[in-house]
């Protein structure tokens, strides 16, 4: 793919913030300020960064709960992923949401969200409402190399090619959901493959290519765009670290196949493609330092950040205007409902 | 107990200058969603043979013939993947309404409903919204045994982020549905089976709508009080005229008409005057809509009651399929009848 220096090196300059993020989310984890589950990315930053980058300013962007690293390349601001992760006021989701729940719609990232494939029939109806209002835009969905084996997987690829909507669904093979290999949970093990049974194009891309990835996901998106031609796209990557903070990522494969995956790194890929472009090692070398020190301050941001009121506790859940239907219903309610739940207000 | 303010009365709705028609509830549905689709352009229906099969129950009979196949929508049969894709379409904007072809259907979208839809609105932080609308009919006496004779609405009223009403007059249905299309909230109507051919007034006025969170005295009475709602008030009401009749008793019913918002000051407020209560309702009462009640009415009416508050609903077995035994699971009128004359120490 045709792709300017200056823009490989914003991609490059995004997957290195990916990658000091998870770093430094991992290491704020176990500082115990991060809690619940916590998904990181690093080794997958080429798939994140090369199919994000296909999209347009006004294209919307669904993902599972692996989301930092693609709420990131979407450009919401680290502070606000930071401050999210923080349970904080000033989190993109004003700490109610935590790590797997990120979201920006005014960039429209319609949302991490936690349960395995539930984000495919949500991808598909934004894909209705595209089509709805005329607007000639796609959806990307993400989903890890699990979600292919759930009903809402079938269900939703169905309904995309059966109603022609704009979506492009991007597997994320990292070759384990969970601590599960792709051989042991799928009968089929070239993921892509699956789309044949709803006649949607697919493709398979080396996802630690990053020009392989963005050129790949602008052609699906295009087609998604321009024909309403849904497609699967699969992205074989690889995650260094455990399914989640929590898991070592050991009992399931070894230190040597870890190892290998880290030779092969996707950052070190395009390190090298900026320097065939003529990019001193120095100015390069400066951009990991530029990036951590964004994460920095990022953490700071987030420490400084107050976490949500308790008063607050119920806030978001309804609409404006909804408190008064819930008048009458306070007659009765069980202990303290009163007071920690219709005294903010509800949706006010 | 308090009040905020005098509970409402049996109430004739503000006709305006169209005045009202005789209709079924079927039909004061079919108005509802009509009226709100030429009101609002974001408005749309989908559902399995919602369109070209005029709806398994009719409710939407003649509507793809005006509207087009783009706003009444025909899907597989794929629950999750549709309800989904309300979701979606809801989160841009449009204002779906879902069909579910029985209540009974809806539990394999339970996801969508439950880990989706009714989270949006807090888990994002009040960021998006998801102003969905999904109808269906509970409901057993059909002899259609122990899959498809369930009343399940209990359940969904249970979660926070959901709103739940249940229309047991064709007003109410009219009203209630769209009052329901104009939240911004995700609303889940349950209609029911046995009452879509019942008829009634109706206000014509484009404007009329149900408030959400306000039930109805659809009876005054002095002597006890019936809390009903769905097809279990239409029950309450025959008991009711069947008690003046045979043995003087003076019946008040209540007719929720909402579960979530649930209004209990107009519940409490009738039983503080009559001084004893039945809950019924079509679904099992145990972890039930009675239950809830049962709860409520003796926290609000503890110094007023002068029995225990009774409940009657569908016996707690799957439903069976011989028409005498489906009869005696059912919360019919002869056993709400009994519950009444032992809840004030009558003998039949």
């Amino acid at each position: 793919m045709a792709i300017a220096t200056a823009t490989l090196r914003e991609l490059y300059e995004q997957m290195l913030l990916i990658r000091a993020f998870e770093t430094e989310a991992e290491r704020q984890y176990k500082a115990a300020h991060i809690g619940g589950y916590c998904h990181l990315s690093s080794g997958q930053e080429a798939a994140t960064v090369g199919a994000t980058h296909a999209l347009d300013a006004g294209d919307l962007l669904v993902t599972g709960y692996r989301c930092h690293g693609f709420a990131l390349a979407r450009g919401v601001p680290a502070e606000a992923v930071m401050a999210e992760l923080f349970g904080r006021v000033d989190g993109c989701a004003h700490g109610r949401g935590g790590s797997m729940h990120l979201l920006d719609v005014a960039r429209g990232y319609y949302g991490g969200w936690g349960i395995v494939a539930g984000q495919l029939p949500i991808a598909t109806g934004l894909a209705l409402g595209l089509v709805r209002q005329g607007r000639p835009q796609a959806v990307l969905c993400e989903l890890g190399d699990g979600a292919i084996n759930m009903g809402a997987w079938h269900e939703s690829l169905n309904l995309a090619a059966v109603w022609r909507l704009p979506v492009v669904f991007l597997v994320m093979n990292n070759e384990y959901g969970m601590g599960t290999s792709v051989e042991r949970a799928s009968a089929v093990t070239d993921l892509y493959r699956r789309a044949a049974a709803y006649d949607l194009p697919a493709e398979r891309v080396d996802g630690d290519d990053l020009l392989a990835v963005a050129q790949a996901a602008a052609t699906m998106l295009s087609g998604a765009r321009e024909d309403r031609r849904a497609a699967v796209l699969e992205l074989v990557t690889y995650r260094y670290r455990g399914h989640s903070v929590a898991d070592a990522g050991l009992a399931y494969r070894t230190r040597g196949e870890i190892d290998e995956h880290i030779q092969r790194d996707p950052i070190f890929r395009v390190h090298s493609l900026l320097a065939q472009e003529g990019l001193p090692d120095s100015e390069l070398d400066g951009l990991l330092a530029i990036a951590e020190e964004s994460v920095h301050d990022a953490v700071e941001a987030a420490l400084a950040s107050p976490p949500p009121e308790i008063s607050t506790l119920a806030n978001g859940m309804y609409s404006p205007g909804s408190a008064a239907q819930f008048a009458r219903m306070l007659l009765g309610a069980p202990f303290g409902e009163r007071e920690l739940v219709f005294a903010g207000g509800l949706g006010e | 107990m308090s009040t905020t303010e005098t509970p409402p009365r049996v109430e004739r709705p503000g006709a305006g200058s169209e005045g009202f028609a005789t209709m079924t509830y079927r039909e004061a549905l079919r108005l509802a969603m009509r009226e709100e689709m030429l009101r609002d352009e974001r408005v749309f229906v989908m559902g399995e043979e919602v369109g070209v099969f005029d709806g398994a129950y009719k409710v939407t009979a003649g509507l793809l013939g005006e509207f087009g196949a783009e706003r009444v929508r025909d899907t597989p049969i794929s629950e999750e993947g549709f309800v989904g894709a309300g979701v979606g379409a809801a989160m841009l904007g449009e204002r779906p309404i879902v069909e579910i072809m029985t209540i009974n259907f809806l539990l394999v979208a339970m996801d969508q409903v439950i880990n989706h839809a009714a989270k949006i609105g807090a888990m994002f932080g009040g960021e998006a919204r998801c102003p969905l609308v999904i109808r269906t009919p509970n409901g057993a006496g059909n002899q259609l045994t122990a899959q498809h004779s369930q009343s399940f609405e209990g359940w969904f009223a249970s979660t926070p982020g959901l709103k739940v009403l249940a229309p047991a007059s064709p007003a109410d249905a009219k009203g209630l549905l769209k009052a329901a299309i104009r939240d911004d909230d995700p609303v889940l109507v349950v209609e029911n089976l046995a009452i879509y051919k019942e008829r009634g007034e109706v206000p014509l006025d484009p404007d009329f709508v149900t408030p959400i969170g306000l039930a109805n005295v659809a009876r005054v009475g002095t002597d006890i009080t019936l809390v009903a709602h769905s097809y279990a008030t239409v029950r309450a009401l025959h008991v009711a005229e069947r008690l003046q009749r045979d043995h003087g008793i003076s019946a008040e019913v209540v007719d929720l008409r909402s579960l979530r918002p649930l209004d209990v000051e107009t519940v409490a407020a009738s039983v503080a005057k009559t001084s004893r209560a039945v809950c019924v309702e079509e679904g099992w009462p145990t972890y039930g809509v009675s239950a809830e009640l049962a709860a409520r009415i003796q926290y609000a009416c503890f110094d007023d009651l002068d029995a225990p508050v009774e409940r009657v609903g569908m016996a707690e077995v799957p439903m069976p399929y011989a028409k005498e035994l489906e009869n005696a699971a059912l919360p019919n009128e002869q056993r709400i009848e009994a519950a009444v004359l032992a809840t004030l120490g009558r003998s039949a």
